[in-house]
């Protein structure tokens, strides 16, 4: 528990003084991203990770947060703290109900339910005009202000997000070491032996359901007031995809993986943009090749990939002395 | 008369998709069967076929028929060469590893067809005319017939192929048991390889034979190929009746939403029932529930 605690800190403190690098500027609000897609990963990290519940629609718990956000603060004026806390809650709750329903599938009707429930929110996103502004989208959303400070500038929306995020590893790392964490796991390896034990799979599996929504929930919320400006291309199937992708090629049930593989597929496509039009074969290629050669995710897979090459080295010196 | 008459254009209209849908879902069911794996690419090999045939049609002014032939042979060959890269090298993989590689591999190849073809919606000629044809108060386009004709046909040449010969049945052993079925001498590996050509040859054809009435384009296998799992899971993932039966359903049931309710949710609708069919049947609308054994 102490290293684990160390790990935290040495990972916090440098996620505050990394903005002292690249001062301002483009990167910097790619940074932002970073944040918000480790917020979603490590959230959906619970439930596919710990729990083994696939999720193919968690980008529309982050559509709902951010079209919340954005419909109450622009249309209704309330106050953008307490509609991020209003838009939480609801989608929290109504996760938790839709669960009940939901997580009584397995394997790949969980996958198909919960891909339809992302398509059906992507298509009221899109048609119910008159509430989110259809294709076009939303705009003219206010920043959030804390006391006199506006969070309008890339460097203060960093340290906005990340706090949000770095919160969220801390209550995630928390509940991964605690009696919750180990019967997610249970619920992991076998649901009946978990059950069997005394574990409550179907009333967990929900609640950490209903857990990741909220957290995807809040990140919609962060990024609607940061980015002043929602629209559905944002929240379609292609990102929930995206977010899945990011917690396996990080590694499953890694906090830390969820975090490598958002950073890994944030900046992928703005390094792939020296390619132009090549870029989407290449992110598919890459996407292929990982998964192919490590498989538990880089987290594992690098490590693993080192040892393997010093244990060569090193072989190869023997055999030359 | 009116209403009646709508009802019955939506009903035609509701089975031609519903073919579709259920063609493309017996390529997810035929690949699930003998890999567990789902194959989010099918979608493409859909949108394959139609982009294949108007390039052979349009750009190379070959005949249609010609066209058509070469564009399955060529979508077919990328489906055996994507099992042959991506699947097969994987030992040892997770089911989800699996379904990650498979969308990889669809991000592929619709990422390699904007390259070649762009970003423009293109259109395929009719089969034979555009002459509408009355039929009991609705109207009746020939490629509408030359769609029923065709997914029938393909059905049937399905089961027989299943059911009487040995191939058919060597896939089926796999199917039900991989390690038994090489035990008896079945190249478990030909077998996953021959699922892919089929599905890809099947999915190919539904989206030639679509492309006439609904133009095509790099990215409409999205949508085909989920629609194509949802008749698959609705029929329970049998490569049967049950997945024909999913697909007319689907695409009836959706077509009559789109035209009594509103059309902005078509695609809405179609999910929406899935959910529901889901939460009430969850192993599928025409499948007894399996004991699971632990």
């Amino acid at each position: 528990m102490k290293r684990e605690i160390v790990k935290f800190l040495i990972f916090a403190s440098l996620v505050m003084v990394s903005p002292l690098f690249f001062k301002g500027g483009y990167l910097l609000n790619v940074l932002v991203f970073v944040g918000i897609h480790t917020m979603l990963a490590v959230g959906l990290n619970l439930l596919l990770g710990f729990a083994g519940q696939i999720s193919l629609g968690q980008a529309a718990f982050f559509g709902l947060g951010a079209y919340i956000s954005g419909i109450l603060t622009t249309a209704h004026s309330v106050n953008p703290w307490l509609a991020m806390a209003l838009a939480a809650l609801t989608v929290g709750i109504l996760a938790f109900f839709i669960g009940f329903p939901i997580l009584k599938l397995k394997g790949h009707y969980l996958a198909m339910a919960t891909l339809g429930l992302g398509i059906i929110a992507y298509i009221v996103f899109n048609e119910a005009v008159e509430l989110t502004g259809g294709p076009s989208g939303l705009s003219g959303i206010p920043n959030l202000s804390l006391g006199s400070i506006v969070f309008d500038s890339d460097i203060k929306n960093y340290y906005l997000i990340w706090s949000f995020t770095l919160i969220t590893i801390l209550l995630s790392l928390n509940l991964a070491h605690s009696r919750i964490g180990r019967a997610l796991r249970a619920i992991h390896d076998s649901e009946v032996a978990a059950t069997v034990m005394g574990v409550n799979a179907r009333l967990l599996k929900v609640q950490i359901f209903a857990l990741s929504a909220f957290i995807s929930t809040i990140a919609g919320s962060l990024y609607a007031h940061t980015m002043t400006f929602v629209s559905p291309a944002s929240f379609g199937f292609n990102f929930s995809i995206e977010l899945v992708t990011m917690v396996i090629i990080g590694g499953l049930g890694s906090i830390y993986g969820s975090f490598l593989g958002a950073a890994i597929l944030t900046l992928l496509p703005e390094v792939l943009r020296a390619f132009q039009d090549y870029d989407i074969i290449v992110y598919g290629l890459i996407l292929i090749l990982i998964t192919m050669f490590m498989p538990s995710g880089l987290i594992r897979g690098v490590p693993s990939a080192f040892m393997f090459l010093l244990s060569k080295i090193k072989r190869a010196r023997i055999a030359d002395a | 008369m009116q209403f009646s008459e709508q009802i019955a254009q939506y009903l035609l209209s509701g089975f031609c998709t519903g073919s579709i849908y259920a063609l493309i879902g017996f390529g997810f069911a035929i690949i699930y069967n003998s890999t567990s794996i789902i194959n989010f690419a099918q979608g493409e090999f859909v949108m394959l076929g139609g982009m294949l045939s108007f390039f052979f049609q349009t750009t190379l002014k070959l005949p249609l028929a010609v066209a058509i032939i070469l564009a399955i042979i060529v979508a077919t060959a990328s489906g055996a060469l994507f099992e042959r890269l991506a699947i097969r090298p994987l030992k040892n993989a997770t089911p989800l590893s699996l379904v990650i590689i498979t969308i990889g591999g669809s991000i592929l190849i619709r990422g390699l067809t904007m390259l070649i073809w762009g970003k423009d919606t293109h259109s395929l000629p009719s089969f034979s005319g555009t002459e509408p044809i009355s039929l009991a108060g609705a109207t009746i386009l020939p490629q509408h017939l030359w769609i029923f004709g065709i997914t029938l046909l393909t059905i049937t040449a399905n089961k027989v192929f299943f059911n009487y010969t040995i191939t058919g049945k060597a896939m089926r052993a796999c199917a039900s048991n991989r390690k038994a079925a090489s035990l008896v001498g079945i190249d478990v590996k030909r077998m996953v390889l021959f699922s892919f050509v089929i599905s890809s040859a099947m999915g190919s054809m539904a989206g030639i034979i679509i492309a006439p009435l609904t133009m095509t384009a790099y990215d409409v296998g999205i949508m085909l190929g989920l629609k194509g799992f949802c008749a698959a899971i609705i029929g329970g993932m049998s490569s049967g009746f049950g997945t024909v039966l999913g697909g007319l359903l689907l695409g009836i049931l959706e077509s009559l939403g789109a035209g009594l309710i509103s059309s902005g949710y078509k695609d809405a609708i179609a999910f929406i029932i899935l959910l529901l069919i889901l939460f009430v049947r969850p192993q599928g609308l025409f499948k007894k529930a399996d004991t699971e054994r632990v």
